[in-house]
């Protein structure tokens, strides 16, 4: 099995370098746009594995908690703010930030709401039950959307200058890409100090690691458990806004796409861990991005879900503790 | 939250009691009998000031009232002639009569009140053939205890089978096995349905045993996701599938789906000897309005009687003892030699079989394959018959699956119409069907999570975890 999994990366690898020798700027923009995907990703992908890390639950509901964060952040910029293309920078960066925070509390507080509702009372039934919920939930919220902004798609003007940064052998790295890595580098610096250095992130890993041995050491699981969904909505509202700015259009089904790449991509750097989601979602945002853009021999965008799905049993089938590996029961 | 419903739902009701006269004592002492009919009557007065309240009253209530409560209410089951114990039999073969008579008074029946007119027979084929594909969910949700999130990919896999099989889109081949309704010179492979249906099934269980083997080691939640990947990825294959890997292969004729696709039907000489139809297209009415429709459900009326021999026999054979062993728990099953893989192999190509057969039977039903009929919610609807019948249990999932492909097709929108006439709103209740039927999944597994028919055992199961308190909640539970 390794042989067959090298031979498959050393192809890989190969149609990358072909496609990077038959042109050079044109991969070079590709790999930007795979990285502005994977940073967003990341901040999706976050959700699942901290809610996945503490309650082994996938939790259907993040894409679409995602989704009515990308639609809130939208109207706010629309119709608070009223940006548009010539709104001045001031403006502009007074708007982000307010939504971002608006968002980022809405969709906290709307996730910690379902886990009270939909998930805390099914903890003693069996594991399926809370999954089974879920999905039911994911439903509810989509259709929230739809009764709210009906099945098109809710559009945001492109506001975000799009400047060049800098460039590389010709290829120009913009400003609206790199706004998408300046609001989600600090978002997860934040997490990631949030988790490491703090009282409470201890207790999220103790009930993470064991919940009736941390409800011993006198840990409130209940509340660890709403303060992690309280995080993981946080970080699905600032992928919200993320998304709403940088692609302009949002609507009732993105969040169920999105979510489960982000799942994909949270799976492939290991489930539970966190650097490892990083890791996978920027894994998929490059590997969506080569198959859509690059010309040499790409399948293209038709079969990016199948591309994305097969990675992902592909993991759970050989390897699924990830790449990083969290020892799950199936990877333990 | 559950416990605090149900608290006062029995409140409720042990007060209605005393209020009536009955209090605790003398109600534990009455007949069980005289039990059953004071809880009935209590409940149909209940439903129908409901309806009186909500202001859609109509006479028809009764009647439907009158029916269910003649089925629901004695225990027909523990009648005998003479030492013979026909009660088993007596209220399936009821419905069983209803049913096969539908065509003839289902467009004669009265308005019901909220619910509006009684569904058309062509919704009445579709439900029998939701009725399949739940009862072969059954088998993988309900005995297996496998969630199944890729339920579609059977479906769309039996519907793409008729089509190669029952089609012109091979264009360059000439085959004709027994099929009915051709015109001279036809191209294509055309196999007579009666052959296409179990030869899709087996095709969609060789699929479902290609997908288990790697996958139902698993457990749980991952399995469900690896499912749902694949009820993803089929779909697309279908889409994308007119040239595969740039190609000129064309096996599913991309976006524009495979169509016309054969209709069944028994040929000429059945028809002039045994007065079957020849073909269904060409059916005569036989007394009813629609004899295309009257011909296509009393034949899904049959394949669903086959399946639901196929779910009885099968759940108490060794083989179905084994599943549900293992949905109770799965290391004390292997501990107790049973194989777990090779079992729940054989549970995912069983459902497999059955939604491949119902898959089959729907793209001869509405002559065609195509791609858009074949999406994620399909999977999860169906997964809410399942559950919303009652997993495992087989009069459960049919009267689920009837129930919501009812409300899906016609329901939503008739009571849509009465409540928005009613109340002078404007809800488009139909749009918001998906997100009813999740509602329907939360709601249902808060507060009654065996379903409403459940099976004795699977409520067991669910009542058992409920009441294992976890330790981090016994502070609450206990205050």
């Amino acid at each position: 099995m390794p042989v067959i999994a090298a031979m498959l990366l050393v192809a890989l690898g190969l149609w990358l370098a072909i496609n990077l020798y038959k042109g050079p700027a044109y991969f070079f923009t590709i790999f930007f746009i795979g990285l502005t995907n994977g940073a967003l990703y990341a901040l999706v992908a976050l959700g699942y594995t901290l809610v996945y890390g503490i309650l082994e639950l996938i939790n259907f509901a993040h894409g679409d908690v995602f989704m009515l964060g990308g639609l809130f952040s939208a109207t706010m910029l629309l119709s608070a703010f009223h940006l548009n293309g010539h709104s001045s920078t001031g403006v502009l960066v007074a708007a982000i930030v307010a939504s971002l925070g608006v968002a980022m509390v809405g969709c906290g507080l709307l996730n910690a709401a379902i886990e009270r509702i939909a998930y805390r009372p099914l903890r003693g039934a069996p594991r399926l039950a809370p999954l089974i919920t879920a999905i039911g939930m994911s439903f509810i919220l989509q259709d929230v959307a739809i009764g709210w902004k009906g099945p098109g798609y809710t559009a945001v003007p492109e506001v975000l200058p799009t400047g060049k940064v800098f460039s590389i052998g010709g290829v120009v790295y913009t400003w609206e890409k790199f706004i998408v890595v300046l609001i989600t580098v600090p978002v997860l610096l934040a997490l990631i100090w949030l988790v490491q250095r703090t009282k409470q992130g201890k207790a999220m890993r103790a009930t993470a690691q064991d919940r009736d041995a941390a409800a011993i050491m006198g840990i409130n699981v209940n509340r660890t458990i709403s303060f992690t969904f309280l995080i993981a909505g946080m970080l699905a509202g600032a992928g919200g806004l993320v998304y709403a700015l940088y692609f302009g259009q949002i609507r009732y089904d993105t969040g169920f796409e999105l979510g489960l790449i982000a799942f994909t991509a949270a799976v492939l750097g290991g489930i539970g861990n966190l650097p490892g989601a990083v890791l996978g979602a920027l894994l998929i945002g490059f590997i969506q991005a080569f198959n859509e853009g690059l010309q040499w021999h790409a399948p293209g965008s038709n079969w990016t879900q199948s591309i994305v799905f097969s990675i992902l049993i592909l993991i759970l089938v050989f390897r699924p503790e990830g790449l990083l590996g969290e020892r799950t029961p199936e990877g333990g | 939250m559950r416990r605090r419903v149900l608290a006062s739902i029995s409140g409720a009701w042990w007060t209605a009691l005393a209020a009536l006269g009955l209090p605790h004592e003398r109600w534990r002492a009455l007949p069980a009998m005289r039990r059953r009919i004071v809880k009935a009557a209590l409940w149909t007065v209940i439903v129908l000031l409901l309806i009186a309240w909500l202001g859609v009253w109509h006479w028809s209530a009764f009647v439907a009232a009158a029916i269910v409560l003649a089925i629901a209410v004695p225990r027909w089951s523990r009648t005998r002639v003479g030492k013979r114990r026909v009660g088993r039999v007596i209220v399936p073969l009821a419905v069983l009569a209803l049913a096969v008579a539908y065509p003839y008074y289902g467009t004669k029946l009265p308005e019901l009140p909220l619910f509006g007119p009684f569904p058309q027979l062509s919704t009445m084929v579709i439900a029998g053939i939701f009725t399949m594909m739940a009862l072969g969910l059954n088998f993988v949700v309900g005995y297996a205890g496998l969630l199944d999130l890729g339920y579609v990919a059977f479906y769309a896999m039996g519907a793409y089978s008729a089509g190669w099989f029952a089609s012109s889109q091979f264009s360059r081949q000439k085959l004709n096995v027994g099929a009915v309704g051709l015109y001279p010179g036809a191209t294509g492979i055309h196999f007579s349905m009666w052959l296409v249906l179990p030869i899709a099934g087996v095709i969609t269980a060789i699929a479902g045993i290609l997908i288990g083997l790697p996958t139902l080691r698993l457990r749980g939640d991952y399995l469900a996701i690896v499912t749902l990947g694949f009820g993803e990825i089929l779909p697309q294959v279908a889409r994308n599938g007119d040239h595969l890997f740039g190609t000129n292969v064309n096996l599913t004729n991309g976006t524009e789906g495979i169509t016309p696709i054969d209709p069944p039907g028994f040929g000429n000489w059945l028809q002039a000897h045994l007065h079957l139809p020849s073909n269904f297209l060409t059916a005569p009415s036989f007394g009813t309005g629609d004899g295309l429709d009257a011909v296509f459900f009393w034949t899904v009326i049959v394949l669903v009687l086959i399946t639901i021999f196929c779910s009885a026999r099968l759940r108490d054979s060794r083989l179905g003892r084994a599943w549900i062993a293992i949905r109770e728990d799965e290391t004390a099953a292997a501990a107790m030699g049973i194989p777990l893989m090779r079992t729940k192999t054989w549970a995912y190509a069983t459902g497999a079989f059955f939604g491949g057969i119902a898959g089959a039977y729907y793209a001869s039903y509405k002559s065609g394959a195509f791609p858009d009929d074949f999406f994620f919610q399909i999977s999860v609807f169906i997964l809410c018959m399942v559950i919303l019948g009652g997993m495992g249990n087989i009069w459960g999932v049919i009267f689920g699956a009837v129930f919501l492909t009812y409300l899906n097709y016609e329901g939503l929108s008739n009571i849509g119409t009465q409540v928005n006439d009613k109340l002078g709103t404007n809800i488009n209740l139909p749009k918001y069907e998906f997100g009813i039927f999740g509602a329907i999944l939360v709601i249902v597994m808060l507060l009654r999570p065996e379903g409403l028919l459940p099976s004795r055992r699977r409520a067991a199961e669910f009542h058992e975890g409920v009441h294992d308190e976890p330790l981090y909640d016994a502070e609450v539970a206990g205050a």
